[in-house]
């Protein structure tokens, strides 16, 4: 690691179910230990199946990283929540949060081992998409 | 169009009342081709919705419509909550204070645009843009409220036979052909109470 491990970039990771968000976290940290800041979230806002925005923007703020914050999402509910999340950023921190177009459970791995060699946002995001590309 | 007080939390109430009612449908016609939580998601919407009430109707058309907009955005919880929210929203940017049916007409036409990028979709796709569409269009034509709402409901029913291509329904492929979208039934519920409400007058 070249650098220390709240400079490294975020990772969130949004699901439909709270037990798979919280699961893939626990292979992330796995794999990664506190190298990199790391959030999750998953339920809509009574604890169902779903995802909710203010979760969402929760886990953000969780894993904010000056470096920047990698989203990965499962189904489409979670990436629609996830960009809406997003714009209700300040407009400083908008453009340091992207969403993967990843699986969740492969793209969070692989996106916090490369931000834990502290690679900047878009190679963290690149891994990520590239690996089943 | 002037709304009062009053009008505007009997607005607010009427599309509450028409999602909350129709819960179960949706929940069932979202069972036969997504994930089955449409009409609880959206009953928790409006539920939210109507718990700003009494307040939320002492706010201008305006601000009221940007208020339901993000409750949506924050309560829905599925990918409706972001699109029938944005909705709201952006009709609440874009209309006057006291609206002519024209400000409607251009602030409809921006709202739709807006859904369209958040959902990243058009008409035909087998989603609510499938009903605000064509309805925009009868809007825009000089169309009354019968005839505001007479497409509102046919237009949800011509999704029907439509492919899913967006959304959990895509997922189906061809077995989503025969189903009605719930999306497209929630709009056309929303639509039908709100016109309802608002007694529009052909303006030609």
């Amino acid at each position: 690691m070249n650098s220390s491990n709240a400079r490294n970039v975020g990772i969130v990771i949004v699901s439909h179910s709270p037990k798979i968000a919280e699961g893939a976290a626990d292979m992330v940290r796995q794999m990664v230990g506190n190298a990199v800041p790391l959030a999750w979230t998953g339920g809509d806002v009574d604890g169902g199946l779903g995802t909710n925005v203010a979760g969402i923007l929760e886990a953000i703020e969780t894993a904010w990283s000056p470096a920047g914050v990698a989203v990965l999402v499962d189904l489409g509910g979670a990436e629609t929540n996830s960009e809406m999340a997003v714009e209700m950023l300040p407009e400083d921190r908008r453009a340091r949060v992207v969403i993967c177009n990843a699986p969740v459970v492969e793209g969070a791995v692989i996106a916090a081992t490369e931000s834990s060699g502290g690679s900047p946002l878009a190679a963290v995001k690149r891994s990520a998409e590239e690996f089943y590309a | 169009m002037s709304l009062d007080r009053a009008a505007r939390e009997k607005l607010v109430r009427a599309l509450a009342a028409s999602v909350i009612e129709h819960a179960d449908e949706l929940t069932n016609l979202d069972q036969a081709i997504g994930d089955g939580d449409h009409g609880l998601n959206m009953k928790r919407g409006f539920g939210a919705v109507i718990a700003t009430l009494p307040g939320l109707a002492d706010k201008s058309l305006p601000e009221m419509l940007k208020t339901i907009g993000m409750t949506l955005v924050m309560k829905v919880g599925g990918a409706s909550g972001p699109l029938v929210g944005t909705f709201f929203m952006e009709l609440g940017n874009a209309l006057p204070e006291q609206p002519a049916r024209a400000d409607l007409v251009a602030a409809t036409d921006k709202a739709i645009n807006a859904v369209k990028a958040r959902g990243r979709s058009e008409a035909g796709q087998k989603t609510l843009l499938d009903v605000l569409v064509p309805v925009q269009a009868v809007l825009a034509g000089g169309g009354d409220a019968r005839a505001i709402a007479a497409e509102a409901a046919q237009a949800a029913d011509r999704t029907t036979p439509m492919l899913a291509i967006r959304g959990r329904a895509s997922f189906l492929g061809e077995r989503s052909i025969g189903h009605m979208d719930p999306g497209s039934r929630s709009a056309s519920l929303l639509i039908g109470a709100a016109v309802n409400v608002l007694e529009f007058e052909a303006s030609s």
